[in-house]
C-alpha cells in the first residue's frame, strides 16, 4: 500500500467514500452501455442528478420515493437483526393499505384529525397481521419464512385484485363495461398535510421519527434486546429463558407493521385512493425489494437507513429522468440500478479489512496484541 | 361441481400440464439446493433465467440450432454464476442484498439486449415433445408421461443425478460438509471457496437452462420479464423440500399440479372468483408444509461468508 | 456506527455538489424549438414493442409522424412506466417542459393526472382508455370499444370451431380485456347459443408461462380456437400452434407469430382520434371530450391474416356483422 494511504485521516476518508467510488464505478460501467446506445453519458448523468435533485419538485419525489423504502428498512432491520428474513414487505404493504383504505372509505364524514391517526394504525396492524402470518408458521410449524413470505406476497395481490374488482370498487367504475379495479378517491380531507408546493408530505416526517423510535427500541428496550438476543443465539437465548419463538413471531410482526404503515402513507399521502395493475409492483413500486437494500446498506441500523434509502430514493427517481431526457429504453435503467447495488455491496469488504487492519496497527503501537475480530459479530447479524 | 373433475380428460391434463410446469422451477431449485448446500443464497436466480432465455432464443433464432441456443443458456447462467461466486466468495458481499442486484441486472439486460438485437417479438421452433414408439400410444399414460419435450425429461434426471451427487459422492459430502462447517472442512483440506464456486456457478448454468426450457421448448418465444416471478417461486421451493432433491421435486410438482388445477377450476366455470383460483398454488404450499410439520434445519453456514483463520 | 453515518453524509454531499453542477449543464443545453413543432410524450405500461396495448398507441404515434413528418411532429416516450408513481413523476415533468400533448397510456394513471393536470392549463393531456375527463378543461378521455371486434370475432371463432369449444386467455377482468372478452363471448353465443366459451383470468399480464398452460388447459378441455388480450398471450399463441388450434387477436397485430393460424386480429389504430384531438388542440381546445375508436370511425379494424384462408361464408358473416356493428343494427351490449 503507498505510503500516503498509511496515514489515518486519508485512510478514513478513503474508506468513507467507497460506497461513493463503488456506485461510481457502476456507473462507468452504465456510461459504457450508454455510448453503446448512442447517447452522451455525460449528459445522461446530467439528467439523473438533475432528476433526483434539480428542483424542488424533483427533490420532493427522491423523498417521496424514500420514504416507503426507509420505513420497511426499519421493518428489515428489526427482522433480520433477529435473524429472521422478510422478503414479503410487497404483500405486507398491499394489506396495510387495503385495511386502512377500507377504514377511509366506511367513514368518509370523520374529521381527518381522527382518520388519519387510526389509518396508520389500520396499516400498522394490516402489515402486522400479514408478517405475523409467516412469523408464527415458522415458529410454531418451522415453515420457513422465505418461503412464505414469497407465496404470501402473491396471496396479497390476488386478494387486492379481488377486493379492488369486487366489495372496494369505485362505485362509479362498477357501473361501467370497463371497470377499472380501484376504490373511490378517499376523503379530500384525509389527505396527509402537504408541505407546499410540492408532492411532499408528512409520511415522511413520520418515517424519520420512526427511524429514531425503531433505534430506541432495539438497542434501549427489552424487547429490541431480546430481538437482538435471540437473533445472535437462538440456543443460548433459550438458555438465558427468552421465548424464543415469541421472538420471532414478533419479529416478523413488527417487520410487517412497519411495511403495512408504508402502505397507508403510500395511498393517504400520495394515491389518495387504491388501484390495481394486477402486478403488485404498480402499487408498491418494488419497494419490499428495494427496502431490504436499503435496511443493508445502512448496516441494518435505523438512523443508517434514512441517508440510504434517500440515497436509493435518489436513484430510483433520477434513473427515469434519464430515461426520459436520453430517451433510451427503460430496461437500461434497471441494469444500471442492479450494477449499483452489486457494486456497492461488494466494496463494503475493502471497508472491512481496513478497518481491521487499522485496529491492529493501532493495537500493535500500544501493546504488540493482536485483536479479536470486531467485524465478527456484525457479518453473523447481516446473514 | 366438484365431480366435474374426476373426469379422465381433466385429471390427465392436471397431471401432464403439472410435470410439464414443473420443468422451470426444477431446474433452478435443483441449482440454488446445491448453492445452498454449500452455504450460499443466490436471490438472483430470476436474473440468470432471464439471460438464460434470452440467449438461448437468440442464438436459436440466429443459427437454427436448438442445442447451440442451450448451450448459449448454459454459458450465459454459468458467467453470471461467476459473478455471483466472485461477489459472495471473494468480496463476501451480504448474499441477500448481491442476488437482488444480480437479479436487476439480469432483468434489464436481458430486456436491454431484446430490444436492441430484435426489437420485436418472434417465435422460434422450440424442442418437440419426443415420439416414443408404442409408449407414447399408450392410452392415459401415454400422454401423462411419453408426450413431453427432451428438456423436461431432462429436468427430472437431474434430480435424481443430483440426489446422487449430494447423498452418494465424496464431493456431496464435501458440498454438505462446507455449508455445515466451512472451519471443519477447511482443516480437513477441503477448499470451501473451490467447492463454493463450484456450486455456485453450476446453480448459474442450472438456471439458465431454467430459462431455456421456457423460450425454446415450452414457449418459444422470448419477452420481457417473461419468467414474472417464477426464480423468486424456485428459491422458495429449495425450502420447500428442505434441501434435498427429492423433495424439493415434490414441491415443485405440488405447486404446478396446483396451479393447473385453478386453470381447469376456471375452465370448468366453477364459480370461485378466478383472484382466489390464482392464489391457489401458493396458499396450498404453505398449507402442505404446516400438515407435514418439517424437522429439518437450513444449512448451519448457509449465508455466511467464509473466511480462513477466523 | 459513527463511522456509516458520515459515511452517508459524505455521499450525499458529494452527490450534491455534482448534482449542482449537473443542473447547471443540463439547463445550458436545452436547445430553443421552432414553435411549429408538435411535440408529443408518452406515458405507457409496458414496451413499445409488447405487441399488445402499449404497441398500439406507439405505433399510431409513428403513423401520425409518418403523415405530418419528423420535422413538424415529435414523439418521446417513458415505458415501463407499471409503478403509478413513477408515472406520475414523468406525467408532470413532461408537462413542465412544455409539450403540447402528454397522453397517459393506462387506466390507472387517471387519478395522478387528475391532480397534475389543473397545474399546467396550458398543456394538454390525453388519458385512456376511458370515458372520463374529470370536468377538466385540458384532458382528453379515449377509449377502444374493444367489445366491438370482440363481437365480430366470436362470430367468425364460432363458425370455425367444430368442437363447439372456445377457449379465452385475458390477464385480470378490467378494462379493454375485459370489454373484449365479454364482447367476444356476446358474439360467440349470438352466433351458436350451444357453443361453449371458458374464459382464464390468469391473474397476470406478463406470466408468459402460465398464460400458455391456460392455452393447454383449454385444449385439453377440447378448445379448437382460442384468443385472447394483453401482452402475456404470446406464450399462449405458442400453445395454440403447437396443438393446430386457431387463434384470434386484438390490440395489435399477432399474426406474424404463428402465420398459420392467426385468423384475425382486432387492431387499434389510435391515430384517427389521435388526429383528432391534435386538430383541436391547434384550434384552441386542451380537452373536455372524451373519444372512442370503433369499427365505425376506423379506429378499430379487423385485419384478416392473408396467410390463413378462411372460408368464404366466414369471412362474408364477419363482414356482415362489421356492417352491422357500424350501421347499428348489431348491438353488443344492448
Amino acid at each position: 500500500m503507498e505510503k500516503w494511504l498509511r496515514s489515518e485521516s486519508v485512510s478514513k476518508l478513503a474508506d468513507a467514500l467507497l460506497p461513493v467510488f463503488a456506485a461510481l464505478a457502476a456507473l462507468a460501467v452504465g456510461a459504457l452501455m450508454l455510448l453503446v446506445l448512442g447517447a452522451n453519458p455525460f449528459e445522461a448523468f446530467g439528467a439523473l442528478l438533475d432528476g433526483a435533485f434539480g428542483s424542488a419538485n424533483s427533490l420532493a419525489d427522491t423523498v417521496v420515493k424514500a420514504t416507503p423504502l426507509l420505513l420497511i428498512g426499519l421493518g428489515i432491520c428489526i427482522s433480520f437483526r433477529g435473524n429472521v428474513i422478510n422478503i414479503g414487505g410487497e404483500g405486507q404493504m398491499i394489506i396495510g393499505a387495503l385495511l386502512a383504505t377500507a377504514l377511509g372509505l366506511a367513514f368518509p364524514d370523520w374529521p381527518g384529525i381522527v382518520m388519519i391517526p387510526l389509518a396508520m394504525l389500520a396499516g400498522f396492524v394490516g402489515g402486522a397481521f400479514w408478517g405475523g402470518i409467516p412469523g408464527a408458521l415458522k415458529a410454531y410449524f418451522n415453515v420457513n419464512e422465505i418461503l412464505s413470505t414469497i407465496m404470501m406476497n402473491a396471496i396479497a395481490v390476488q386478494l387486492m385484485n379481488f377486493l379492488l374488482s369486487g366489495p372496494m370498487i369505485d362505485p362509479v367504475q362498477a357501473a361501467k363495461a370497463s371497470q377499472i379495479p380501484q376504490t373511490a378517491r378517499l376523503s379530500t380531507s384525509f389527505d396527509l398535510p402537504r408541505l407546499i408546493p410540492t408532492r411532499l408530505h408528512l409520511g415522511a416526517g413520520i418515517a424519520v421519527l420512526l427511524a429514531i423510535l425503531v433505534y430506541i427500541l432495539l438497542w434501549r428496550t427489552t424487547i429490541g434486546y431480546r430481538i437482538r438476543a435471540v437473533g445472535q443465539n437462538r440456543f443460548a437465548s433459550r438458555y438465558a429463558g427468552i421465548d424464543v419463538k415469541r421472538q420471532i413471531v414478533l419479529a416478523l410482526l413488527l417487520s410487517g407493521a412497519f411495511a403495512g404503515l408504508a402502505g397507508a402513507i403510500q395511498v393517504f399521502g400520495i394515491n389518495h385512493r387504491m388501484i390495481t395493475d394486477g402486478s403488485a409492483t404498480g402499487f408498491t413500486g418494488n419497494a419490499g425489494f428495494n427496502g431490504i437494500v436499503a435496511a443493508l446498506f445502512g448496516q441494518l441500523n435505523p438512523i443508517g437507513t434514512i441517508p440510504a434509502a434517500f440515497f436509493f430514493g435518489a436513484l430510483l427517481v433520477g434513473a427515469n429522468k434519464l430515461q426520459r431526457v436520453m430517451q433510451v429504453p427503460s430496461a437500461l435503467i434497471t441494469t444500471i440500478n442492479g450494477l449499483v447495488v452489486v457494486f456497492v455491496v461488494s466494496s463494503e469488504k475493502w471497508r472491512k479489512t481496513r478497518e481491521q487492519k487499522r485496529l491492529t496497527d493501532m493495537m500493535a503501537e500500544i501493546d504488540g496484541d493482536p485483536p479479536p475480530n470486531p467485524e465478527k459479530a456484525v457479518k453473523e447479524v447481516g446473514s | 361441481m366438484i365431480e366435474k373433475f374426476f373426469t379422465e380428460a381433466v385429471l390427465v391434463g392436471i397431471i401432464a400440464s403439472g410435470i410439464r410446469l414443473a420443468t422451470p422451477y426444477l431446474y433452478a431449485s435443483i441449482g440454488e439446493t446445491f448453492g445452498q448446500r454449500s452455504g450460499v443464497l443466490n436471490l438472483g436466480v430470476e436474473g440468470q433465467m432471464l439471460l438464460g432465455a434470452f440467449a438461448a432464443f437468440y442464438v436459436s433464432l440466429t443459427t437454427g440450432n436448438l442445442w447451440f441456443g442451450l448451450l448459449a443458456a448454459m454459458l450465459t447462467g454459468l458467467i453470471m454464476g461467476l459473478g455471483m461466486a466472485f461477489v459472495s466468495i471473494n468480496l463476501q458481499a451480504v448474499q441477500g442484498i448481491s442476488g437482488i442486484g444480480f437479479y436487476l441486472f439480469g432483468l434489464g439486460l436481458s430486456d436491454l439486449l431484446f430490444q436492441k438485437l430484435m426489437g420485436t417479438v418472434v417465435t422460434v421452433s422450440g424442442f418437440r415433445p419426443i415420439y416414443f414408439p408404442v409408449l407414447s400410444d399408450l392410452p392415459i399414460v401415454g400422454q401423462i408421461f411419453f408426450n413431453h419435450n427432451i428438456l423436461v425429461y431432462g429436468a427430472y434426471a437431474m434430480v435424481f443425478v443430483a440426489w446422487f451427487v449430494l447423498n452418494k459422492t465424496t464431493l456431496g459430502l464435501k458440498i454438505k460438509a462446507v455449508g455445515e462447517s466451512p472451519e471443519a472442512a477447511d482443516s480437513l483440506g477441503v477448499s470451501v471457496s473451490k467447492i463454493r464456486y463450484l456450486t455456485i456457478s453450476f446453480g448459474g448454468m442450472m438456471s439458465g437452462i431454467a430459462g431455456a426450457s421456457l423460450s425454446i421448448a415450452l414457449l418459444n418465444v422470448f419477452q420481457q420479464n417473461m419468467t414474472s416471478g417464477l426464480g423468486f417461486i424456485a428459491v422458495a421451493l429449495v425450502y420447500f423440500g428442505g434441501w434435498r432433491p427429492i423433495a424439493v421435486m415434490g414441491g415443485a410438482l405440488l405447486f404446478s399440479m396446483v396451479n393447473s388445477l385453478q386453470l381447469w377450476v376456471q375452465v370448468l366455470n366453477i364459480p370461485i372468483p378466478s383472484d382466489f383460483a390464482v392464489m391457489m398454488p401458493y396458499v396450498l404450499t404453505i398449507i402442505a408444509l404446516v400438515v407435514t410439520v418439517q424437522r429439518v434445519r437450513p444449512p448451519s453456514a448457509l449465508t455466511k461468508p467464509f473466511e480462513r483463520g477466523h | 456506527m459513527k463511522k456509516i453515518q458520515k459515511t452517508l453524509a459524505m455521499l450525499l454531499l458529494v452527490v450534491l455538489m455534482i448534482s449542482a453542477c449537473g443542473g447547471a449543464e443540463n439547463e445550458a443545453t436545452v436547445v430553443e424549438v421552432p414553435a411549429d413543432i408538435f411535440k408529443v410524450a408518452v406515458v405507457m405500461p409496458s414496451a413499445i414493442n409488447d405487441l399488445a396495448f402499449s404497441q398500439s398507441m406507439y405505433d399510431a404515434l409513428l403513423a401520425i409522424q409518418a403523415d405530418t413528418g419528423a420535422d413538424s411532429f415529435e414523439i418521446v416516450y417513458s415505458e415501463g412506466m407499471f409503478i403509478v408513481d413513477d408515472a406520475a413523476a414523468a406525467i408532470r415533468d413532461y408537462a413542465s417542459q412544455g409539450f403540447d400533448l402528454v397522453i397517459a397510456h393506462g387506466s390507472q394513471y387517471g387519478s395522478s393526472l387528475q391532480e397534475i393536470a389543473p397545474d399546467f392549463l396550458e398543456t394538454s393531456f390525453a388519458w385512456g382508455t376511458t370515458v372520463d375527463t374529470f370536468g377538466l378543461p385540458n384532458i382528453f378521455a379515449y377509449e377502444a370499444r374493444a367489445e366491438e371486434g370482440g363481437y365480430v370475432n366470436g362470430v367468425m371463432a364460432t363458425m370455425l370451431s367444430e368442437s363447439a369449444v372456445i377457449g379465452v386467455v385475458g390477464p385480470i377482468e378490467t378494462g379493454d380485456a375485459k370489454l373484449y372478452v365479454d364482447g367476444f363471448a356476446v358474439g360467440a353465443a349470438a352466433t351458436d347459443a350451444g357453443t361453449e366459451v371458458n374464459t382464464n383470468w390468469i391473474g397476470s399480464f406478463s406470466d408468459v408461462a402460465l398464460a400458455s398452460e391456460a392455452a393447454q388447459t383449454h385444449i385439453g378441455a377440447g378448445a379448437d380456437v382460442l384468443t385472447g388480450t394483453a401482452q402475456m398471450v404470446v406464450g399462449a399463441i405458442g400453445a395454440a400452434e403447437e396443438n393446430g388450434a386457431l387463434w384470434f387477436g386484438t390490440q395489435s397485430s399477432q399474426s406474424s407469430l404463428a402465420p398459420s393460424i392467426v385468423v384475425a386480429n382486432q387492431v387499434y389504430r389510435w391515430e384517427v382520434v389521435l388526429e383528432d384531438m391534435i386538430d383541436l388542440i391547434h384550434g384552441g381546445t386542451y380537452g373536455g371530450q372524451s373519444f372512442e375508436i370503433t369499427l365505425a370511425n376506423g379506429g378499430l379494424v379487423i385485419e384478416f391474416n392473408g396467410d390463413y384462408a378462411l372460408p368464404a361464408d366466414v369471412q362474408s358473416a364477419a363482414d356482415a356483422t362489421i356492417a352491422g356493428i357500424i350501421d347499428g343494427s348489431i348491438s353488443v351490449f344492448p
